[in-house]
């Protein structure tokens, strides 16, 4: 323990473990960037790590310390013991932007993880808050990296012909030179296999889901939250239980009802189905909110001379508008979104959802690049909501995720 | 004059206001208890009979009426069959009705005709009946507008056949057929490695990512915005992502590890033991950090910061803060978070499906239903499966409730 809390020691482990975290991520961005062969080095890394460390351990003047750096970094560039390594293809624009990138990321950063270490035994604060500052920088690398990779992925692929994926799967540039035939996966899909269709459908089944979600559950949520009647407690948690069944288990007798009435393979079946899978979350999430609402002034209303429905009306519900969204909102996801159901119920490709139509996408018959675009248009609205509105989106995902 | 008590009947504002709330309540509970209550108490009723996707269609006769020139004689001619292969119809016969211009020049026994209204019984038949019923006639008139007539009127056929939903035959054999050796232990350890550290695995993650994002700097909204994207987006788009992600012959990440050296061959992440149940487990955490990391983050930050300030007073190291401070303060989020995401990721059954199709080794029990129902095609087996779920289920709820009600908040 107490050698790792050697000034020298901490200083030159952070610097080799981060040296390698930038050369792999530099590698694997400009890598998915440009198609071309990027990889890490290993002995490059481990001497530049270490050397970067002791560096930013010992020289303060961070013009100095970012400027020599780099230089070194490039000079390695023409040694076998280099950071990155290339394929045999790579332009030398390439691997200077790619050694610099590495330089800069590996460094600068160094420098600010090291502020509080010095030479010599340190004592466990300055070790600890060196360690955590290396972790917070790796962190942000990994989280951003998990995130954005498959959504990257998706997005460029769609833009990608068959011949090109199969020729470097790594090739995620654009070639801007094609024009409208970008798109094409994309006006196939509208136009060959009728995802406005689609588009529409999911759309309004959403919308309808919503609003008879809350036709049911706003009745529903303030008698459990305001009234007093016998059973009340036993009511509330048998919401929670209902909305504990999996759906796999209730789907099975509903296939074999709807089949046998008729119901399967039509939308209104569809729409029948839905909101009774949302209306216990949309009563959960409703019921909290009115109750944190403030009873006295429901009491003005009804001294006043308003009824029941009426307090209801005029005095809970405007108050309660931004809950309503928020649970509007959660409920739309989640029809937006939802697969099982749609796959057992729905056959006859005039009446799919969007989801059941991405779902056919995924066969040996129809290329890659159409699925992906299916999964970007099946994505983009409910991003675009959720990035509009995230703060009520926040809140219904809170207060409503005991679902998931 | 006696003293005044308190009423100790439920007076009527008390009654008019319990009345109002069964009124509010009535139509949710209606619903609810006809999509969720019915469904599941079907399912016990299912679990019980020996019935195959097939049986779903009713057994009924198939009928098809034409009237043409055979030998020089014009005869209608019904064909009768019954739909099933397999199971008998009880009473089948049909009725007719015999356009004027029309008349039987003989009848066999099993017909009668009353007035215009022509009556075949057959009685009781086996599956796989099949017969045609050539009955000679006179024609009075044009026969092309005969035989439209005819043709036109749709004979009704009649008899039941057994519906095997409704029947009194039942079996065990649904049960003893999911319990049977060694596929059952498969199917469950699947769901526990599944759900433990699936469930485990999304709470750590979750709390990192909270970290990371507990304190303030520029970008703070937009990184909490990038973070929850998992979550959000639709299943089906991110499960296909993942599988072309890691598709062995033209996967990106297949191309990416060759090409840094890590492996020589192509992996085949999601077709072979035990890789794919690993990696349905990862895609599991993946997707469900983003929940735990929010309410993680909504927690800690209502954390007072005076305590942290009166560590450091004290010389408290970042770690023990941590440890000694955060910690303690976040279990109960924790254990709260941690209950209900195991009961979610026991039920989970589209990412499964999706990723895997439940192949090499990842077929949880929920997978085990849709498998046993649709692609074994023995609806029987797969209500049994939802049984032992539901089982599993209620068992956990109870746990539950007795720790979530000390819980405030959900």
């Amino acid at each position: 323990m107490s050698l790792l809390r050697q000034g020298v020691f901490t200083a030159g482990l952070i610097g080799l473990f981060w040296a390698f975290v930038i050369a792999i991520t530099v590698a694997v961005t400009l890598s998915f960037a440009s198609g071309l062969g990027f990889r890490p080095g290993s002995f490059g890394c481990l001497f530049l790590g270490i050397g970067g460390g002791l560096a930013a351990l010992f020289v303060r003047d961070r013009k100095l310390l970012i400027g020599g750096f780099a230089l070194l970094s490039v000079a390695f560039l023409f040694t076998p013991l280099s950071a990155l390594q290339f394929g045999e293809d790579v332009p030398f624009l390439w691997q200077l932007i790619g050694v610099l990138a590495f330089a800069v990321f590996t460094i600068w950063p160094l420098e600010r993880m090291l502020v509080e270490a010095h030479p010599g035994a340190m004592n466990r604060h300055a070790f600890e808050d060196a360690v955590i500052r290396f972790l917070t920088g790796f962190g942000y690398i990994v989280f951003t990296a998990i995130v954005l990779i498959p959504f990257y992925v998706m997005v460029m692929t769609s833009f990608k012909s068959q011949q090109a994926l199969l020729k470097n799967p790594l090739d995620f540039s654009i070639d801007l030179s094609r024009g409208m035939d970008l798109f094409r996966s994309y006006i196939e899909l509208f136009g060959q296999f009728g995802f406005g269709g689609y588009l529409w459908t999911s759309f309004y089944v959403s919308v309808l889901t919503v609003l008879i979600t809350l036709a049911f559950s706003v009745p529903g949520a303030y008698a459990v939250a305001r009234l007093r009647f016998k059973g009340r407690a036993a009511f509330s948690r048998s919401i929670l239980l209902i909305y504990m069944v999996p759906m796999i288990v209730l789907a099975l007798p509903i296939y074999i009802a709807f089949s046998m009435t008729g119901l399967r393979n039509t939308v209104p079946g569809l729409i029948l189905i839905y909101p009774v899978t949302t209306i216990p979350v949309a009563l959960y999430m409703l019921q909290g909110y009115f109750r944190g609402l403030p009873v006295e002034v429901e009491e003005a209303g009804l001294m006043d001379g308003l009824s029941r429905l009426q307090v209801i009306l005029k005095i809970t519900l405007p108050l309660s508008l931004p809950a309503m969204v928020s649970v509007s909102l959660y409920v739309f996801m989640i029809a937006w979104n939802e697969f099982l159901l749609a796959f057992m119920l729905l056959d006859d490709p005039s009446k799919f959802t969007l989801t059941r139509g991405v779902a056919m996408l995924n066969s040996s018959e129809i290329p890659r690049q159409h699925l992906m675009a299916g999964a970007v248009i099946a994505t983009l609205p409910i991003m675009a909501l959720f990035l509009g509105l995230e703060r009520f989106m926040t809140k219904g995902l809170t207060a409503g995720s005991v679902k998931g | 004059m006696t003293a005044p008590t308190p009423p100790t009947t439920r007076g009527a504002l008390e009654r008019r206001e319990a009345r109002l709330a069964w009124g509010l309540l009535l139509p949710t509970i209606a619903i609810v208890s006809l999509v969720i209550i019915l469904p599941l108490l079907s399912i016990f009723w299912i679990s019980f009979k020996p019935v195959g996707l097939a049986d779903l269609r009713p057994v009924a006769p198939v009928l098809r009426e034409s009237l043409r020139q055979r030998g020089g004689v014009d005869v209608i001619e019904y064909r009768v069959r019954n739909s099933s292969q397999q199971k008998a119809i009880t009473g089948l016969g049909f009725s007719d009705e015999i356009p004027d211009g029309v008349t039987f020049t003989e009848l066999p026994e099993i017909c009668s005709l009353d007035g215009s209204n022509l009556t075949c019984i057959y009685g009781d038949v086996e599956g796989g009946f099949n017969e045609r019923l050539r009955l000679p006639v006179t024609l009075d008139g044009d026969p092309d507008a005969l035989e439209e007539i005819v043709e036109g009127s749709e004979p009704r056929g009649f008899g039941s056949g057994d519906n095997i939903l409704t029947n009194s035959e039942f079996t065990l054999k649904n049960f003893t057929r999911i319990f049977d050796g060694a596929e059952f232990w498969a199917v469950l350890w699947a769901t526990i490695f599944y759900t433990v550290v699936g469930t485990v695995g999304a709470l750590v993650v979750g709390l990192f990512a909270a970290m990371l994002l507990n304190k303030e700097f520029k970008g703070k909204g937009v990184l909490r915005g990038l973070y929850l994207f998992p979550y959000v987006s639709p299943i089906i788009a991110v499960a296909f992502t993942w599988v072309a992600l890691m598709d062995p012959f033209s996967g990106s990440l297949n191309a990416l590890l060759i090409q840094m050296g890590v492996t020589d061959s192509p992996i085949n992440f999601f077709g072979q033991r035990p890789l794919a149940l690993i990696m349905v487990t990862v895609f599991e955490i993946w997707r469900y950090f983003p929940l735990s990391f929010l309410f993680i983050l909504a927690r800690m930050q209502s954390i007072d910061t005076d305590m942290y300030e009166a560590a450091d007073m004290d010389g408290a190291s970042p770690f023990q803060k941590f440890w000694y401070l955060s910690l303690p303060m976040l279990l109960g989020i924790l254990s709260v978070l941690f209950l209900l995401r195991f009961i979610w990721t026991f039920n989970k059954f589209d990412d499964i499906f999706l990723l895997t199709g439940g192949n090499a080794g990842t077929r949880t029990l929920t997978v085990n239903v849709y498998e046993q129902a649709f692609a074994i095609s023995n609806i029987g087996a797969g209500a049994a499966v939802a049984v032992v779920i539901f089982a599993t289920l209620l068992l956990f709820s109870v746990f539950f409730f007795k720790y979530i009600s000390q819980e405030e908040g959900l």
